[in-house]
């Protein structure tokens, strides 16, 4: 099989240190990996190019880096399966929102830093058990799910919330402060949930699924935020914008079937809240001149009742769990 | 070919230019839109509701789903968040079958049942499936030559891939070039075509999500497109209504990027009167853009 790649190539210690792309043309095996590609290049063609790798198994996670603009473990994905149709080259670019040190090499210091915040080690309360702690195999089961990170950047790498505000602590650390949060041997939920809510955790989340897109292991770490933001405001942390905004938009459907456009953003912040609502103002004034102005009076939905019954009953389910 | 109409809540609400300008090429490529069997279905739950409680979203969408299984017509969007938000729930219904009869234990008060039929499809993905370029092609009086817009999809209606059957449907993946080089306009292919606008952190954290709007903006007006076309109201919300905002954030002059809705660009294409489909009535103006395109707004 005839491949090129193209290459995100930069080195520091040259006389001026830039982004430039180099294609790599040849021949492998129709089942070689990315990764397969990469030793190549750099043991037969070109011995200055840098790369991390290591298992070549997809257990070590060195070697997670951006293909055709996406993250992923070039050590488990096939040449063939990411050949542009087009016949152009295959691009390969280091994983994105962390430090470049070298070619494909990234600094992961911002990555460890996230981790270290969201305290990821076991802090049970209660005296010490004589024996080891016990915990039920469902609730173990159910957090193998989320053990299996390889610690790989992938989804830090495409966050797009990391992309323009480094302080949030992304998906690979909420994912890890998940893993305590969940741990029924953990006794320090309400601390942990009091710090996530905070700026910069799980309600900075943008939704975009990027990291459940891009994880190699299926660790799908916006769903674990998204678990959080619920345990978040069960807990009791109830006045952020996050959560009052996932409450008023609740009620809103509860209510009339559908969104209320208007009430959503003054129900989030708070009427009385002055400096929001001067905020609002400008592109509220701007969606009244252009029509764009959500109705004043909401209308129902015809049958609503069939949704508040639904709501009704679902949340009693969700309560006697 | 006729569907349910499933319009989403922004549609008739603070994006009002999509409802118009759906309706107004719905005729034109062959469209019944009946609405009368989604007249009582409820949001999406847009995955906001969804953080809250899961079960609940899926059940409200399971509701919807049924209400289209009963008028026997297939189900179409206009939003990718509503087309995202409906995948997801729908894989989770279909995928497991003790779920989808305990979800079907709480509809049978209201004498629905969903049997796991439906297939939620966005306007985008029905011209392509279902309706076919060539007869969209057919509709075009007015190729949009010279056109230069860039394609912003919106998260929900790239990821996950998984729940939104792309493996089956590969041309889902690059729906949105394939029209806009249908109605003969030219793509302009950014890194942010893919990206999140910022919306759902709008109210959360503001300046990450203006600094979004200013970047993805920014970057396709810098790569020479003249507007961004998007299948997503609620990225329209934000790329078009806070893009001042945005930049003033980043820069000192406006960025200046007409934000298009996908109907309102097939619209365009047939010679459609851009006031009726509300193309004047958007924040960043488009007169300019309409008057290089020889159109009047």
């Amino acid at each position: 099989m005839e491949v090129t790649l193209s290459v995100s190539r930069y080195d520091p210690d040259s006389e001026r240190p830039e982004t430039y792309y180099q294609e790599y043309g040849f021949d492998i095996d129709e089942n070689a990996t990315v990764l397969d590609g990469l030793i190549k290049v750099r043991e037969e063609i070109d011995g200055s190019l840098a790369l991390r790798c290591s298992c070549r198994s997809a257990i070590c996670g060195s070697c997670a880096m951006r293909v055709n603009g996406q993250a992923m473990l070039a050590c488990n994905t096939r040449l063939a399966d990411v050949q542009p149709s087009n016949g152009g080259p295959v691009v390969v670019e280091p994983a994105g929102n962390m430090g470049l040190v070298k070619d494909l090499v990234v600094e992961f210091d911002l990555f460890w830093d996230k981790i270290r915040a969201v305290k990821p080690w076991l802090q049970p309360e209660g005296p010490e058990p004589e024996a080891e702690y016990l915990a039920p195999s469902e609730d173990m089961l159910h957090l193998s799910g989320v053990m299996s990170c390889i610690m790989c950047g992938a989804c830090v790498s495409d966050c797009t919330v990391l992309e323009v505000d480094d302080n949030f602590l992304g998906p690979a650390a909420l994912a890890k402060a998940y893993r305590f949060v969940a741990d029924p041997r953990d006794g320090a939920d309400n601390e942990r949930l009091g710090e996530l809510n905070e700026y910069g955790g799980v309600w900075d989340c943008t939704r975009c699924m990027q990291c459940v897109e891009v994880c190699p292991k299926d660790v799908a770490p916006m769903d674990r935020i998204m678990a959080m933001r619920d345990q978040a405001m069960e807990a009791g942390y109830t006045n952020t914008y996050g959560a009052r905004h996932a409450m008023a938009f609740a009620d809103s459907i509860e209510h009339s079937g559908t969104l209320d456009e208007l009430r959503l953003p003054i129900k989030t912040f708070g009427i009385f809240n002055i400096k929001e609502m001067i905020k609002l103002a400008p592109v509220g004034i701007k969606a009244q001149l252009a029509g764009k102005r959500p109705p004043i009076f909401h209308k129902k939905t015809p049958g609503v009742e069939n949704v508040r019954r639904l709501f009704e009953k679902t949340e009693k389910v969700e309560n006697d769990k | 070919m006729k569907y349910a109409f499933y319009p989403g809540c922004v549609s008739r609400g603070a994006a009002p230019e999509l409802y118009a300008s759906t309706m107004e090429v719905a005729g034109r490529l062959g469209l019944e839109l009946d609405y009368e069997p989604m007249k009582t279905a409820s949001c999406t739950g847009s995955g906001v509701l969804q953080e809250k409680n899961q079960r609940l979203g899926d059940t409200l969408n399971a509701r919807t789903f049924a209400l289209a299984e009963r008028s026997g017509l297939p189900l179409l969007v206009i939003c990718s968040t509503c087309q995202g938000v409906m995948s997801q729930a729908n894989k989770r219904l279909t995928s497991d079958p003790d779920y989808l009869a305990s979800v079907n234990e709480d509809l049978a008060e209201e004498g629905l049942e969903y049997k796991g039929t439906i297939e939620p499809k966005h306007l985008m993905w029905a011209i392509i499936e279902d309706i076919g370029i060539d007869k969209l092609k057919a509709a075009v009086t007015r190729p949009l030559t010279g056109f230069k817009v860039a394609p912003f999809y919106g998260c929900y209606i790239v990821r996950p891939s998984s729940a939104l059957d792309f493996d089956d449907n590969p041309e889902r993946k690059d729906s949105l070039e394939r029209v806009i080089e249908a109605v003969g306009a030219e793509v302009v292919d950014f890194d942010g075509k893919t990206a999140c606008c910022g919306f759902p952190i709008l109210t959360i954290n503001q300046t990450a999500s203006l600094t979004m709007v200013a970047n993805h903006t920014g970057e396709a007006k810098h790569k020479g497109a003249m507007a961004m076309v998007t299948p997503c109201p609620l990225c329209h919300l934000n790329l078009d209504g806070y893009q001042p905002q945005a930049s003033k954030l980043r820069r000192q002059e406006p960025i200046d990027l007409p934000i298009i809705h996908f109907p309102q660009m097939l619209g365009l294409a047939m010679g459609i009167d851009p006031q009726a489909m509300r193309l004047n009535k958007h924040i960043v103006s488009t007169t300019k853009l309409l008057s290089t395109m020889a159109l009047t707004p």
